[in-house]
Order: structure tokens, then C-alpha cells, then sequence
């Protein structure tokens, strides 16, 4: 287990580099000249170019990457223009705010959808389940800022419950999260619902109910247990989901996470600190990606067994 | 001899098209999906009649600022006195022309790659697939931002964007079905037959895999619709005066304490449209392929 989760690890470096390779190429012919901003409107040509040989800019490209390749396994991802602060440390410092959104979102999707998905199955062509449907047909087909919005206007602005933007208390999180959890709750429910209909017909669920087990047993025991791979899988594919889901909600929270520190980076082109943390996000995406697959082996003993073999 | 003929009447034979929409017209929801979306698409498309571009949809009026929903502006009017629901009907145009036209792009992108990798196997396979799997690695927001920033912001070069997440769901689904259909015995007996491997795919495997793509186009142009509109909120998606929805819903939030119609109205528009086309998707699912329905 041990072995392959190091083999994991060792096969994220060339998708590192060809992810950051890629990004650094694309962001590096955006946005003008970089000395230029920095020296400001009054700067001489000396200055100028005083500034460019300082940051390297005049070597060529592939050395550039190089630099750049050398200082990220330092930590060293260069200066913000706009804030001149290092690009990790600004990173790591709004990681937290990102992931407590996002872990509190997956946990209020997950508390929501997971019954809710078991008893929309158990109660499969009745009005019930056609109610949880329809839930979980408006939460995809929402987008999740203007659910945000309305959130704002209803618990915000009318009845003032929480707090319109901003990092404060707990109270400050509910809106965000829920915001950020309520696509993912409704496609959780949707995968729940049709996992669960395909285990409820399996024999061993009859040979539960003979045995005498009590239905509620038959249903979490024997019926949950089995159905809660591809829920995981689904709930791992929408890992994506709920960075994206971050950035809108965190722009339109006003919440100190990643997401806003891309979108701020973004209209004040500071190349740096967008090429910094986006190559930081796909890292990321890569490092759950992987927790993902190891909590399968967690829920799944057969593909436990298959990766200690491999591994 | 009389009776099998009897038998070949009654069962006349159908093409995949009419006996998907015999089925799919029992389904109420996607008939509802259809029905709005025939509805969207007539209004987008006869919207420049309707409307004058310059006068009603970005023609400042500042008298009438602000005003709520009312007989003479249904939807209410914006900070600049223009009316909003000239500029949600307008905005249809741009969210479907966005929508469909970056699909589409994704698909024939998607489409090739998918059946290449699925056909050939081997290294082209992998060589294609890992490059997928990179590029699925990195949050689909992300990567468009890194495109617009590049390209700069206009439809068009928002539609290449969001084509790049499409192409990549398109590749898998096609390199999926590819991979079930190359090994059977009508394909192998057109390779005998000497034909070149693109004509064996276009004409032998690619309509053999239509059902999960046609499926596939009507979900993600939903999706793409939603994404469009997340970028243009963050100011990175249709430049300004056109009234996309998205960039719509990103003034109306400068006025949610004062106007908050300005947020929910667009909103709607596009949860409506997503939600007929999410519709009209799961009802092509159960009509194509009725082994999945439960």
C-alpha cells in the first residue's frame, strides 16, 4: 500500500511539469511587459532595463522555466507585482480559507444527499422520489453564484440571519459553503439515488432480509456499504466542481481564498501571483485526485488488494 | 407468405431517429425541455427584430434608471435606464450561440482525438489519454481564464476556452464507445475490404457511437451556458455593453440592495434554459437507450 502510493506520488512529477510547463508558457505571452509595470509611468530606460535583467527577463524562454522549476521546489514562486509579496507565501496563506469552504461544502453536500439519495431509491416512482428529483434536477441546472445571490438577498439583506460577505465567525461560513454545496448535493443524490437502485435489487439484499436483519440494517449494512463506491467516484470527479464552485462564491462572499486571489490577480494582471497559484491549484487537484483513490481502497477491500499487488 | 408480409406491415421498420422520438414524446419532461427550448431559440433568433441593438438593448435612457418590473418594463430596467427584458431576450443570442458553439467546437476537437486513441490503442492511445488526464487535472475555470487571458476577451475567443473542457469529456466518451465497436466483425470486414482507416471510422464506427454523444451535446451545452456565464460574472467572459447573462447578473450584484431584480431575472433565465436542456438530455438518455431507464 505504502509502495504504491509512493508510485503515485513519483508519477505526479511529470504531470507537474507538463501542467506548469504549459501554464508558465501560456501566462508568460499574456500581459504585457512585466518590467514596465513594475518600474511604473516615470521609469527611464535604464531603469527599465535594470529591472529585466534583475528578473531574468531577458533570458530565454526555456531558462526562464528553468529559473522558475528551480525556485517552486524551494517554495520560491517569485514577487507579486501589484503587492510585491512572495507568490507561495500569499498561496499557503489563503490555502485554509479555500479548503474549509470547500471541506464545508462537501460535508453539507454529503449530510443532505447521501440520505436523501437512499430514500429518493427506497421510495424509487413515487411522489417522493419525483420531489428529490426535482430537487436535484434545479441544483445542476443552477449556477452557483446566483444561487449565492439569492442567498444573499433572502438570509442577508431580508432577514438578516448571516452576514453578507466576509471572513468572521462560523456564521460567516454557512452561505459560502452552502453555495458551493448545493450543485454538488444534487449530483451526489442523482448518483446515490441509481447506486443504491442497482444494489436494492441484488439477491444478498433478500438474503439479508431472511436472515432477518431489520430493514434499516438491510439498507445501511448491506445496501450503503456496497453502493458507496461509485459515490465516491462521483463525489472525487466533482472535486474540480468545487474549486470553481469556490472561486464565484468566494468572489461573491468577498472570501479571503484562492479563488479571489485569482480573480483579484486577474484585473490587476499580476502575472506572477495567477501563474503561481493556478499552477498551485492543479497541484492540488492532482493531491486530492490521489487521497480520492486511496479512500476507494479505505471502502473497497478488493481494490485494496489490487493495489497492494501492484504496488 | 401472406402473413410474414402482413407481419412486415405492421412492424414497418424504423430509422433510430423515429423510434428515439416516438419514445422520447412519451417523455413529459423532455417534451417540456423542447418545448421552452423551441420557444428560447425563436425569441433569440427574431430578437434583432423585435428590438432595435442600439436603442433598446444598449441605449442609455437615465431617466428611466432603476425602475422596478412594471407594464411598460416587465423585467424592470438597469443603472442605465435600459430595458432588461429587451437585454435577457437579446442575451438568449449570445448564451446559446456560446453555448452550442463551443460544444460543437469540442466535439469535432474531442470526436477526432477520442477515436484516434480509441482505434489505433497502443502508444497513440496513451500518448492522448495522459494528455487528457493532464489537462482534466487542472480546474476547468482555471484553464479557461489562462486562454482568455491570452487570447483576450471576446465571444469568440471565450467559446475556444470553454471548447478545451468539452473536446476532453468528448474524447473519453468516443474513445470509450470506439473501443467496444473496433473489434466487431463489420469493421474488420471493411478493413479486408481495404478501406482507409478515417472513412472505417467515419462511416462505420462514429454513427455507431451517436447515442451517448447526442446525449452528451444537450447536457454540456447546459453546462457550457452556466460556465459561459460564470466567466463573463468574473469579468473575463463577453466584453461589455453586450448583455450576456452572466455579465447581466455581474451589474445587477452592484445593485442587490437597491434593485435586486437585476439579479434574479437573468438568473432565472439561465436556470430555465439549463434546466430544459438537463430536461431534454435525461429524455434522450431513456429514449436511446431504454436499458438505462430506471
Amino acid at each position: 500500500m505504502l509502495k504504491y502510493i509512493l508510485k503515485r506520488l513519483v508519477m505526479l512529477i511529470p504531470v507537474i511539469m507538463v501542467t506548469s510547463f504549459l501554464i508558465f508558457w501560456a501566462m508568460s505571452l499574456t500581459g504585457g511587459d512585466p518590467a514596465l509595470m513594475l518600474a511604473g509611468d516615470n521609469a527611464k530606460p535604464e531603469q527599465i532595463e535594470q529591472i529585466r535583467e534583475e528578473l531574468g527577463l531577458n533570458d530565454p524562454f526555456i531558462v526562464r522555466y528553468g529559473n522558475y522549476m528551480k525556485g517552486m521546489i524551494t517554495g520560491d514562486m517569485g514577487q507579486s507585482y501589484v503587492t510585491k509579496r512572495d507568490v507561495f507565501k500569499t498561496f499557503m496563506e489563503r490555502l485554509p480559507n479555500t479548503l474549509m469552504l470547500g471541506g464545508a461544502a462537501v460535508l453539507i453536500a454529503v449530510v443532505v444527499s447521501l440520505p436523501l439519495g437512499i430514500y429518493t431509491a427506497i421510495h424509487q416512482n413515487t411522489w417522493k422520489d419525483t420531489a428529490g428529483m426535482i430537487f436535484a434536477l434545479f441544483g445542476t441546472s443552477m449556477p452557483n453564484f446566483w444561487l449565492g445571490l439569492m442567498l444573499i438577498i433572502l438570509f442577508s439583506l431580508k432577514l438578516g440571519l448571516f452576514p453578507t460577505g466576509g471572513k468572521g465567525g462560523l456564521d460567516s461560513l454557512v452561505l459560502p459553503a452552502v453555495t458551493v454545496g448545493f450543485g454538488l448535493a444534487a449530483l451526489i443524490t442523482r448518483t446515490t439515488r441509481s447506486s443504491m437502485l442497482d444494489v436494492l435489487r441484488q439477491d444478498y439484499m433478500t438474503t439479508a432480509r431472511a436472515k432477518g436483519c431489520s430493514e434499516k440494517q438491510v439498507i445501511t449494512v448491506h445496501g450503503l456499504k456496497n453502493a458507496l463506491i461509485p459515490i465516491i467516484t462521483a463525489i472525487g470527479l466533482q472535486m474540480s466542481l468545487v474549486i470553481t464552485g469556490s472561486v464565484l462564491a468566494e468572489t461573491v462572499f468577498s472570501w479571503p481564498g484562492i479563488g479571489r486571489l485569482v480573480y483579484d490577480s486577474i484585473s490587476k494582471r499580476d502575472v506572477p501571483m495567477v501563474t503561481g497559484a493556478i499552477i498551485m491549484c492543479s497541484i492540488l487537484m492532482c493531491v486530492i485526485n490521489l487521497v480520492v483513490d486511496l479512500i476507494y481502497a479505505f471502502f473497497d477491500p478488493r481494490i485494496k488488494a489490487q493495489y497492494s499487488k501492484k504496488g | 407468405m401472406g402473413q410474414a408480409s402482413d407481419i412486415k406491415n405492421q412492424y414497418k421498420k424504423r430509422t433510430l431517429f423515429q423510434e428515439t422520438w416516438r419514445r422520447l414524446v412519451k417523455n413529459r419532461g423532455a417534451m417540456l425541455g423542447l418545448g421552452f427550448l423551441v420557444l428560447l431559440v425563436l425569441a433569440a433568433a427574431l430578437s434583432p427584430v423585435i428590438f432595435n441593438y442600439e436603442v433598446d438593448v444598449i441605449g442609455q435612457n437615465m431617466q428611466d434608471r432603476l425602475m422596478g418590473p412594471c407594464a411598460a418594463h416587465w423585467f424592470g430596467t438597469d443603472e442605465y435606464g435600459r430595458d432588461l427584458f429587451a437585454r435577457v431576450v437579446y442575451g438568449a443570442r449570445y448564451s446559446l450561440i456560446i453555448g452550442v458553439g463551443s460544444v460543437m467546437l469540442g466535439l469535432i476537437v474531442g470526436t477526432i482525438l477520442g477515436s484516434q486513441a480509441g482505434f489505433h490503442g497502443g502508444i497513440t492511445d496513451s500518448i492522448i489519454m495522459r494528455g487528457i488526464d493532464i489537462f482534466y487535472s487542472i480546474p476547468n475555470i482555471m484553464t479557461a481564464v489562462v486562454i482568455v487571458s491570452l487570447l483576450g476577451p471576446s465571444t469568440v475567443n471565450l467559446m475556444i476556452a470553454l471548447a478545451f473542457s468539452c473536446a476532453s469529456s468528448f474524447a473519453r466518451i468516443v474513445r470509450a464507445s470506439v473501443m467496444t465497436i473496433r473489434d466487431q466483425e463489420y469493421v474488420e470486414s471493411s478493413y479486408a475490404m481495404g478501406l482507409p482507416t478515417w472513412k472505417i471510422i467515419v462511416k462505420h464506427i462514429l454513427p455507431n457511437c451517436l447515442s451517448p454523444i447526442i446525449v452528451q451535446i444537450t447536457l454540456l451545452i447546459g453546462t457550457t451556458i452556466i460556465s459561459a456565464s460564470s466567466l463573463s460574472f468574473l469579468g473575463i467572459g463577453v466584453p461589455a455593453p453586450a448583455p450576456e447573462w452572466g455579465a447581466l447578473l455581474s451589474a445587477g450584484r452592484g445593485h442587490i440592495r437597491d434593485a435586486s431584480y437585476m439579479c434574479i431575472i437573468p438568473g432565472l433565465a439561465i436556470m430555465f434554459t439549463v434546466l430544459a436542456l438537463n430536461l431534454l438530455g435525461d429524455g434522450l438518455r431513456d429514449a436511446l437507450d431504454p436499458k438505462l431507464k430506471k
